[in-house]
């Protein structure tokens, strides 16, 4: 039923920190590589040794300058399914195939019913969603839904691939409906933002602000002189004692 | 949005054929066509086509079209999944009317065919909502879109039926409705386009939104993430129209604008050289609908293109 359905109150999701992520692009791979094994596979490549090569990932890492000058800088932007919380993306699957879950909030595909009609993509803003061409359905983030609950691997691998990889962890996986958990409480110190409030999806993800730069020190400190202690070489601490008579 | 032939193709033809269907139901009883079934056959059998054509056409732009038949089970929330059912119950008084009229039931075809109109109406409704409804992309999330719809498969209905009526020696209702139509149509579309060229709404998503960078200036793109295409930039960033947005409106208008001197023309003559100009006004009509459906697609732009050149 693509209907939504009522939430349970959970909201798993991630927080993705605009102001470590360094762009390396490990998110995106680990991504690809996970999933291309996991619930939505195989994800395509077509072309993949020649020119042209393109295929399904469910992150893009984009980066982007903003602002000008002293006050610009250049972030990084890694760009997932943010599984909404009133995704249009699933009331308009004609077929069902695309489905919150009322359990947790993850946004998922049956590649069984889907038709691969493409309107869930027409209707999601953030690009999210992107055809498999070979198989002709759609295919999307899972928040890994197939390690978070996977009780064959070790507990604390049990996270989506992108955020047991990140290597500055900027990014952060956990129960954002629950104002108590770790994420909750790291959006509420870091201000954390929805991306196109305006469209009114209600994403679960949140994003965290680059910190502000330092402002410099209108009153820097004079360079400390050296003290004889400092000098060890007797040559220079003659010099030193010569010079500064 | 990429404009893929198979929808281009089904909404202009599918469009045509529940306009001519609409028409048929609603004169027909008001004795504004000619009424002998033969005339009423021809008109239903060419509507049943052209709409049959567009749906199986719609069906290539499915990635499993041997799965369509599910589409028909969301239509409590989805305007593709209530299209779907309208399509198909469109159906049943349409082809009740056919054997009605091939039975001698003047009455039952009566109903049967303002019952097809009805449904007509209800599905070329829904075609455009399915459209209007999507708030991610601007040009189609206009109120004037899905009422345009209607409009414009009255338009090339009307024509079409004109077109059939000029064969069968009495044209003027549906041709004279057919010029309303193309005045009215023409006037929508100018709106429209001036309406889409005004500059953006200053609530319109921006690539400061999309990022949340907007606190720290003016964003824009510096490394893309991917060198190569991908599905998104190939269905959402179909960039082509824009570049000779100019020449394919005035090509849309040409056609429309042509449709009235041509009716005109074709009423005045009559006999069989007026129903060969009435079929060529028919033909411009549709002409005129293939481009004007493709740049409808072409010119429409989508959020997720601001997050790869910080425009939509």
């Amino acid at each position: 039923m693509t209907e939504i359905p009522p939430s349970s109150g959970k909201k798993l999701g991630l927080v993705i920190d605009l102001d470590t992520c360094v762009g390396c692009q490990a998110c995106a791979t680990n991504c690809k590589q996970w999933n291309a094994g996991g619930h939505l596979a195989p994800l395509p490549d077509m072309k993949p040794y020649s020119a042209g090569a393109e295929g399904v990932w469910f992150n893009r890492v984009h980066s982007y300058e903003a602002g000008e000058g002293a006050e610009g800088r250049t972030v990084h932007f890694p760009r997932s399914c943010l599984h909404c919380e009133t995704p249009a993306c699933v009331t308009v699957c004609p077929t069902g195939a695309s489905y919150k879950r009322a359990e947790d909030g993850i946004v998922l595909v049956n590649t069984d019913t889907c038709i691969g009609c493409g309107l869930c993509a027409w209707a999601c803003p953030y690009g999210a969603r992107e055809l498999d061409e070979d198989e002709g359905v759609m295919k999307k983030c899972t928040l890994c839904v197939d390690r978070i609950y996977n009780e064959t691997i070790p507990e604390a691998q049990r996270k989506p691939a992108c955020v047991i990889t990140c290597p500055v962890g900027a990014r952060h996986f956990g129960d954002l409906g629950d104002p108590g958990s770790d994420v909750s409480q790291l959006v509420a110190a870091r201000g954390g933002f929805d991306l196109m409030p305006e469209m009114g999806y209600a994403p679960t993800n949140k994003y965290l602000p680059p910190r502000r730069p330092m402002a410099p020190n209108p009153n820097p400190p004079a360079e400390a002189e050296p003290t004889p202690l400092d000098l060890k070489n007797p040559l220079l601490r003659w010099l030193d004692r010569a010079l500064s008579r | 949005m990429n404009p893929a032939p198979s929808i281009v193709f089904f909404t202009t033809a599918s469009g045509a054929g529940y306009g001519l269907l609409f028409w048929l139901g609603v004169l027909r009883p008001l004795r504004l066509l000619p009424a002998s079934p033969s005339f009423a056959l021809l008109a239903l059998a060419i509507a049943l086509l052209l709409i049959t054509a567009g749906l199986a056409s719609s069906l290539l732009h499915l990635g499993r079209p041997e799965r369509a038949w599910r589409a028909l089970s969301q239509w409590r929330s989805s305007w593709l999944s209530r299209e779907g059912v309208a399509a198909i119950a469109t159906y049943v008084p349409a082809g009740i009317m056919g054997l009605a009229l091939l039975a001698d039931r003047p009455g039952l075809a009566t109903v049967a065919g303002m019952a097809a109109a009805i449904g007509a109406a209800v599905t070329v409704w829904c075609t455009g909502m399915i459209y209007a409804s999507l708030k991610t992309v601007r040009q189609w999330h206009h109120p004037s879109v899905a009422p345009g719809y209607l409009l414009f498969a009255g338009f090339t209905g009307a024509m079409l039926l004109a077109a059939i009526g000029a064969l069968a020696g009495r044209p003027v209702v549906p041709a004279m409705l057919s010029i309303l139509l193309a005045i009215g149509a023409l006037a929508a579309k100018r709106s429209y386009w001036k309406a889409m060229d005004a500059p953006k709404p200053a609530a319109a998503p921006t690539l400061e939104s999309a990022t949340g960078l907007g606190f720290i200036g003016r964003t824009r793109p510096l490394d893309p993430p991917h060198t190569e295409q991908n599905w998104l930039l190939r269905e959402m960033g179909f960039r082509l129209a824009r570049k000779h947005r100019e020449k394919l409106r005035n090509l849309v208008i040409l056609g429309f604008v042509a449709t009235i001197p041509l009716a005109l023309l074709a009423m005045i003559i009559g006999g069989p050289f007026g129903a060969l100009l009435m079929v060529l006004a028919a033909l411009a009509a549709l002409a005129a609908m293939l481009a004007e459906r493709w740049l409808m697609f072409a010119e429409a732009t989508h959020t997720v293109t601001l997050y790869y050149n910080g425009e939509s």
